[in-house]
């Protein structure tokens, strides 16, 4: 009996492993099934779908999907190239006349006008819509008009900047010269909207309809979502694939099992345990690219303690005493990269990336810190805590990892302490209460390609992103006068030199740049990640 | 019985209006929610405002525990912040772990009680070790472990299961998820079952029974068993409600959208009607099961009696 049991077991995995091989080889390194579905992890968007209120990559990537604006950034160079926008003209940098392409329609057959871009960025910018990425719209006159800051009434609602000219001409106005504005929309926030998501806003946010090379057929929230290729997609990206199947996943430890066992296609978060095993389990089935991510360091500005004069010096000893390689090769095993720049290696040379721009401030050099730190006075109150959220990212590991770095480069065991937080909306309190004694974990995700995207919200005055209220009149200064130059070259020199400031004040410590990862089955080819560690799913092919 | 039954069910209120208000007062504390909502930066101040205003979060405490004790008996447990209603989510999430629970609890009684049974009259016999050092094993090992250990040989190994579950969640997907869920109270209800079948085994109803000469399993179902289980009853009626809540870490393996993968995602986005909802709900069932449990004593044992 006992015997026979066993047997059959064996008959059913074999059978399994030779239907296996019978799915898997039947179609090697050829052209995919354009017809066929894959299925990806994904994770519960935080907030609504609605293109003005997603702010992180899991609604972010849905809405790639289902949009398109007027721009796109090319996924492999993150150059932003025209899509649906036929000319952005102008002539003062401040003034801009923007013509949509004919014969673009949203997937339930109505078209893609002038107004359609206009409804959507009135409704983006409007107080009362409770939009999370309303400030984007910030640089349009009538901005403080519809979006009051300082918690006054709201006094209009439509940006007065913005003016429809005929169907598929419209025009904005913004407050003051900007010359990237253009290659700023490509970042969801300004996608056109269809009438619908109007009409009936409940309805819409239940299945989401767009342009895109994508339509939602069917949305069960925090569990999953199908999308169908649009057949009549009008652009040149149409989907390689029949639709992809994104599943929500708790962990992406399951998602990684699920992957093994053939369950699963996709993962674009391989975690971090298991990368040691990921040469073995794929082979080349397993992708680590540059992304738009850099991690730092940020100081408390508002305390005395370090704004003092030569508090800079410590700053730079803190960065000369942190073996960036040794963490980035053993914690991360090389998917991300020590630092050598406040920006990201996605921007390529032309888009401002400048590697080495840190110079030895950001080189191990455990003796020159030690003699940096003793120079500035030494550490406020003869030691620092490095503050950072525990509930994701691992970033234990790599403070304990930095801290001991420290350590050792001051002789000093108690030089640096890790001070975890319970959980990210708490850290994020803290840090707007402005309750951060030293030195705290900076994590910055671009919106857009470009050099500004790294600097501006990071170190302006007052800036959204500027969390530790660094204020340094040089460099708003230079980013002024960069925003104003027309000239992208010129602009990007400009902004090179209010990086240098930031390395001469040593206004955060850079880390390392994060790269993105995936792995995926064998079905799977063509398999890319966008700068912003997106994969771009219209291009996957499926055996 | 009437009368004991309205008794029980009026000291719920106290004990419903205390947990519930401890649970907001603790989800209370962990800070500001709204600031985790927009992502590595500032939320300007003024949607950060309306956004309060909206979930209610710019009165005293007292004053927006008030509101959603109000609200929760007209039968509205909010809005979670990605905008879902939060008996939306239950109406997803409970059904999913009732399910899971269900089967976690079949595991208890079959296979728990058979083997108590088993081992109390054996007691001292190579099964009765062997059983007793599983047992062991099962509690001493962490779910975490167990879990992620089958889930890799019978998921990825060996190919005979899903290692996940999908959405839609059936029973069958779910047998290995409840098994392991169930597996630590499992070895505890074959531990109380053991023991008291063993103690009882000697006693004077039981040598009465087999006396007046009735069939050997009459005599172990229907005296023996039936006399036992009070302790085990007990234990499983209180594992009841601390498996729906408790299935946090079988959830995240097995990636089921159940209860307890809405308590992690509300506990870590800090939002409060999410918890507070949920654990509400699940108090009322660990009252009901207690209910229950007390109830049952009278049917197992007829000396027990309410007035």
């Amino acid at each position: 009996m006992r015997g026979a049991m066993h047997a059959r077991w064996a008959a059913c995995a074999v059978a399994v492993a030779l239907a296996a091989t019978a799915c898997g080889g039947g179609n090697g390194g050829g052209s995919g099934d354009a017809g066929a579905v894959l299925s990806a992890s994904w994770g519960d968007p935080q907030n609504p779908l609605e293109p003005a209120n997603t702010n992180e990559v899991q609604g972010g990537k849905v809405l790639d999907m289902i949009f398109r604006g007027l721009k796109r950034y090319d996924p492999e160079t993150g150059e932003a190239k025209d899509m649906l926008a036929e000319r952005i003209e102008t002539s003062d940098s401040r003034n801009f006349r923007i013509t949509v392409k004919d014969g673009w329609t949203f997937s339930n057959g109505e078209k893609v006008t002038a107004r359609s871009f206009v409804d959507a960025w009135n409704y983006g910018a409007s107080l009362r819509n409770n939009q999370r990425n309303s400030y984007f719209f910030g640089y349009i006159e009538g901005y403080d008009k519809v979006h009051p800051e300082d918690g006054g009434k709201q006094t209009a609602d439509t940006l007065s900047g913005l003016k429809v000219v005929d169907e598929r001409t419209f025009t904005v106005k913004l407050t003051q010269t900007f010359s990237t504005f253009p290659d700023t929309l490509g970042y969801n926030a300004f996608a056109p909207l269809p009438r619908a998501f109007f009409d009936d806003h409940d309805a819409w946010v239940r299945k989401p309809v767009g342009n895109g090379p994508y339509r939602v057929e069917s949305y069960t929230r925090g569990s999953q979502m199908s999308l169908r290729t649009w057949e009549d997609y009008p652009g040149e990206d149409k989907a390689q694939n029949g639709g992809v199947d994104l599943k929500v996943y708790t962990d992406n430890n399951t998602a990684y099992t699920d992957l093994m066992a053939g369950n699963l296609d996709l993962v674009d978060d391989v975690p971090a345990a298991q990368l040691k095993n990921v040469k073995n389990d794929l082979g080349d089935r397993y992708l680590n690219t540059p992304a738009g991510i850099i991690q730092t360091l940020a100081f408390p500005y508002y305390d005395d303690a370090w704004n003092k004069p030569g508090t800079e010096k410590v700053r730079k000893g803190l960065s000369m005493a942190i073996d960036r390689k040794q963490i980035t090769d053993t914690i991360f095993q090389k998917t991300r990269t020590p630092a050598t720049d406040w920006t990201s290696p996605v921007l390529g040379e032309d888009g401002g990336f400048a590697e080495g721009l840190c110079g030895e401030a950001c080189e191990y050099r455990p003796d020159e810190a030690k003699k940096l730190i003793e120079e500035g006075g030494g550490l406020p109150g003869g030691r620092v805590t490095i503050t950072f959220n525990a509930d994701t990212g691992s970033h234990r590991e790599w403070v304990n990892a930095v801290c001991n770095s420290i350590n050792n480069a001051l002789d000093n065991e108690r030089a640096c302490t890790a001070n975890p937080v319970g959980t990210f909306a708490d850290f994020r309190n803290q840090i707007t209460g402005r309750k951060m004694g030293g030195p705290f974990r900076a994590g910055w995700q671009m919106d857009y390609p470009l050099i500004q995207n790294f600097l501006q919200p990071l170190y302006y005055t007052n800036a959204s992103s500027n969390d530790g209220k660094w204020s340094d009149k040089e460099f708003d200064r230079l980013v002024d006068r960069a925003n104003q130059e027309t000239d992208t070259a010129e602009a990007i020199k400009l902004f090179q030199q209010a990086e240098e400031v930031v390395r001469d004040r040593m206004a955060a410590i850079p880390l390392w740049y994060q790269n993105g990862s995936a792995g995926w089955s064998e079905r799977l080819s063509d398999v890319k990640l966008n700068p912003f560690s997106v994969p771009v799913y219209d291009q996957i092919k499926v055996s | 019985m009437g009368r004991y039954v309205v008794r029980r069910l009026l000291q719920m209120i106290p004990v419903f209006v205390g947990a519930t208000l401890l649970i907001f007062l603790m989800v209370n504390v962990m800070g500001d929610p709204i600031a985790g909502l927009c992502g590595e930066r500032r939320c300007d101040p003024a949607t950060a405002a309306q956004l309060k205003r909206e979930f209610g979060l710019d009165k005293p405490v007292w004053q927006q525990y008030l509101t959603y004790m109000g609200n929760v008996f007209t039968g509205d447990f909010g809005t979670a912040f990605n905008g879902q209603e939060v008996t939306e989510l239950m109406s997803t999430a409970f059904p999913v772990t009732i399910r899971l629970t269900l089967i976690a609890i079949l595991f208890e009684i079959v296979i728990g009680i058979t083997l108590g049974v088993v081992t109390g009259l054996r007691r001292g016999r190579p099964v009765d070790s062997g059983v007793l050092l599983l047992t062991l094993v099962v509690i001493s090992v962490p779910t975490f472990v167990t879990g992620l250990l089958l889930q890799l040989l019978l998921g990825v190994k060996w190919g005979w299961i899903r290692p996940s579950v999908s959405s839609e969640a059936p029973f069958d997907e779910l047998i290995l998820p409840g098994l392991v869920l169930a597996s630590v109270s499992l070895a505890y209800v074959t531990r109380l079952t053991r023991t008291s079948i063993a103690e009882n085994r000697r006693s004077d109803y039981v040598r009465t029974a087999v006396a007046k000469g009735l069939p050997r399993h009459r005599v172990v179902v229907r005296h023996l068993l039936r006399n036992s289980l009070i302790p085990v009853v007990t234990f499983i009626g209180a594992d009841i409600g601390f498996l729906m809540g408790g299935a946090i870490v079988t959830e995240r393996i097995f990636n089921i959208h159940g209860v307890g993968y809405q308590l992690y995602q509300g506990i870590l986005r800090q939002n409060t009607q999410t918890v507070v909802g949920f654990v509400t709900v699940l108090v009322l069932v660990f009252l009901v099961a207690n209910l229950v449990v007390d109830l049952l004593y009278a049917v197992l044992d007829p000396r027990i009696r309410y007035a």
